[in-house]
């Protein structure tokens, strides 16, 4: 619909749509009265690339084949589960908080695919997209879903608390923000091991506007912590627009108070954000610390399922659902660059429906958490 | 009388304050179009504007810190925290700053400011969305502590909140929101710290607020038709707490049940427990009994997360093993 475009009044569209704010890497800007203003200038956000190349670590390479077909099925398994959670929410199958992820989906698994299994995650209450680009078992997560005692945290948490140890998932969260400072932790204890771990923290625009925020930036970027902060910035905090939320224009630019690389990234395009999270991973790797990413991106439905998104533009919705959304774009590339075959992509999305369904078929038939186990538990005051 | 639910007296109060005193003000996340996360302030941008209805970012932490500057610098904000559970990340301004200002600076700065706020489990929001933290703020001098169980209670309460020179925690319940009650067109308000017998009786005394008002209820038709005749007791302020009239109830009822959605440890309900006893043993014909949530984080899993706060059966359970 490139008609709508001029017509929809976002900033955020706008530097989307503007190339040249693409990456915004190589600016220069002067800072007055800063403890570095002794410079004349100061890097704005320093070239990953830069840092990286001249280490001969890294060389933007292309994904082969393979890579691309995994990245492709790591969002359609996130959109078809989603579809599968709102449907289930809607009968009341699954009940509390549930947050979709559909829109986003390229985020995870690009972000994912740049890290190893061993590495950490931190995500958010709208996590399921972070836990499956991890790695994590369908069926557990829906059981958790069912609030069933074989589900990821045993029937107790829901969808706000998915969290997996062997995965490195540290937890879906609550509390906005509340990830943040935990990555710092995570990120010493990557350090401290000396192995190469890194830790990976999501979270979307309205955490960046919490306190925690710049306390746990800043101290990853003091002790150079090998942690990734990925903001996906869709644009909303429930009814919060970003315009109205954030003082600065990109929250990529907040990277410049702790001095540490701050991108961003079409976050509909998984390529464009996988090579900058590895860069960003090499980085950490090298024990040169942190690096903020800004994903621009979108969520298609409302904060739950049962928000309207009244507060939204329509035509700004419409917009990103047919120009950005990141399950046909990706698709119709890959078709494209003749990597998949409609064929191919067609079994793909075969398989993954049975898997949602299958995992739904083991949430309906696993036990519910024992009451007298859990009387037992807590029994005294 | 006219019924109308919890959250349109809210909004009614809210409305005719602001109307009356140009220096109320709103202020938190998601209240302006979006009308607050349980709708309570609907319509409210449209009419008094963005300047007095003020939508924030997430920062918890500077909407109670705007809230005590505006207020010890002539306004009334009321302050919105979405969930109790998040007044985590503003305890540093609500405890150290809102409620010792007044007192520390003697008397120079007086800060009159409502954080309005919800809490308690029912609704599968699992554990940090579920909590009863009024323990918390009942504990710090200087605050004081509302906790209305009905639509006529939350509109009187919430007015004379917002009249009041000082901090006021307005902790509402998420399970009684639409919940409909008479409420008068006329204006009028209530005074903090006269508790209000929601239920007379004879037997035993149940004290109970918020939502375990309506369990409390629940118990007393049963206990009814065992012929145990109970009185309902709901403070409806904890600070300041109206003690005499409880033991004004326990001198005729010779019995006390104290109800909690809140876990046991530590709280409001044990405080007033011991109270009692220490005040009115020589009226009480059997040990206060407690009546409270389990000591765990709420599940999700709604077998469980009913299982884990109090219900008209465990009221019954305790009256009878006291009477
Ligand atoms: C500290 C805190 N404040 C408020 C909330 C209520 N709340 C839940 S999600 C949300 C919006 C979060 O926005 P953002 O961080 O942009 O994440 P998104 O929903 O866009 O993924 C809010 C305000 C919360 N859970 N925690
Ligand atoms: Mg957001």
């Amino acid at each position: 619909m490139p008609g709508n475009k001029k017509t929809i009044n976002s900033k955020i569209l706008n530097d989307i749509q503007n190339k040249n704010d693409n990456n915004i890497t190589n600016n220069n800007i002067k800072l007055n009265g800063s403890k570095t203003s002794d410079k004349k200038e100061i890097n704005y956000l320093s070239s990953m690339t830069e840092v990286i190349d001249k280490d001969k670590k890294y060389k933007e390479k292309k994904l082969t084949g393979e890579q691309k077909i995994n990245l492709l099925r790591t969002i359609i398994k996130i959109r078809r589960f989603e579809e599968k959670t709102i449907q289930l929410y809607q009968i009341a199958k699954i009940w509390g908080y549930l947050h979709p992820y559909v829109g986003e989906e390229a985020v995870a698994a690009g972000a994912c695919a740049a890290i190893d299994r061993h590495d950490y995650i931190v995500s958010t209450h709208r996590g399921h997209g972070h836990s499956i680009a991890k790695g994590a078992d369908l069926n557990r997560m829906m059981a958790e879903l069912f609030g069933k005692a074989t589900g990821y945290c045993k029937g107790r948490g829901g969808s706000m608390h998915i969290a997996d140890t062997e995965l490195g998932m540290l937890g879906a969260n609550g509390i906005v923000g509340g990830g943040l400072p935990i990555s710092v932790g995570a990120g010493f204890s990557c350090k401290m091991e000396g192995k190469g771990r890194v830790t990976l923290c999501f979270f979307s625009d309205g955490a960046t506007n919490n306190g925690v925020f710049h306390e746990s930036l800043n101290m990853a970027a003091i002790f150079k912590l090998p942690v990734i902060y990925v903001c996906e910035n869709n644009m909303y905090a429930i009814s919060m627009s970003v315009c109205e939320s954030v003082a600065c224009k990109d929250i990529a630019k907040r990277a410049v108070s702790y001095d540490i690389p701050g991108v961003i990234v079409d976050g509909s395009d998984p390529e464009e954000v996988y090579f900058a999270v590895l860069k960003a991973v090499l980085r950490a790797r090298e024990g040169l610390g942190p690096s903020l990413i800004e994903a621009k991106t979108y969520r298609f439905g409302g904060h739950h399922p049962n928000d309207p998104a009244e507060y939204r533009d329509k035509k700004e919705a419409e917009y990103y659902k047919t120009e950005k959304d990141p399950v046909k774009n990706y698709k119709a590339r890959l078709i494209d660059e003749k990597v998949v075959t409609i064929q191919a992509i067609e079994d793909m999305e075969k398989q993954i429906m049975q898997e949602v369904e299958n995992s739904v078929k083991f949430a309906e038939e696993s036990p519910e958490p024992s009451l007298e186990k859990f009387l037992e538990e807590v029994s005294g005051i | 009388m006219r019924e109308i639910e919890y959250r349109e007296a809210i909004r009614e109060a809210v409305i005719e304050e602001m109307n009356r005193d140009p220096k109320v003000f709103l202020i938190g996340e998601d209240i302006g179009k979006y009308g607050g996360a349980f709708r309570a302030y609907k319509g409210l941008l449209d009419m008094f504007g963005p300047e007095r209805v003020i939508n924030t970012p997430i920062s918890e932490s500077a909407i109670i810190g705007a809230g005590i500057g505006a207020a010890v610098t002539g306004y009334r904000p009321i302050a919105e925290i979405m969930f109790i559970d998040f007044t985590t990340l503003a305890m540093d301004q609500i405890v150290n700053q809102a409620a010792k200002i007044r007192y520390m600076t003697g008397d120079n700065l007086r800060c009159p400011l409502v954080i309005r706020t919800q809490g308690g489990a029912g609704r599968g929001v699992a554990a940090q969305h579920s909590q009863s933290l009024e323990a918390w703020f009942y504990h710090i001098p200087g605050l004081k502590v509302a906790m209305p169980s009905t639509p006529y209670d939350v509109k009187g309460l919430l007015k004379t909140a917002i009249r009041d020179d000082n901090v006021v925690m307005f902790i509402e319940h998420k399970m009684i929101y639409l919940l409909k009650g008479p409420v008068p067109e006329e204006e009028y308000t209530i005074p903090f710290g006269v508790a209000d017998i929601k239920r007379e009786g004879s037997d035993v005394t149940i004290f109970a607020y918020s939502n375990m008002i309506y369990k409390a209820l629940e118990a007393a038709g049963q206990l009814e038709k065992e012929g145990i005749n109970v009185e309902v007791f709901d403070p409806r302020t904890l600070v300041p707490l109206d003690e005499e009239a409880l033991i004004n109830s326990v001198k005729k009822t010779n019995h006390l049940v104290v109800v909690s959605e809140a876990c046991e440890r530590g709280s409001v309900a044990s405080d007033i427990a011991v109270k009692i006893t220490a005040k009115a043993f020589d009226y009480l014909d059997a040990p206060v009994k407690i009546v409270a949530g389990l000591n765990t984080p709420i599940p999700y899993n709604s077998t469980l997360e009913q299982a884990s706060i109090p219900h008209a059966k465990d009221i019954v359970k305790a009256v009878k093993e006291i009477i």
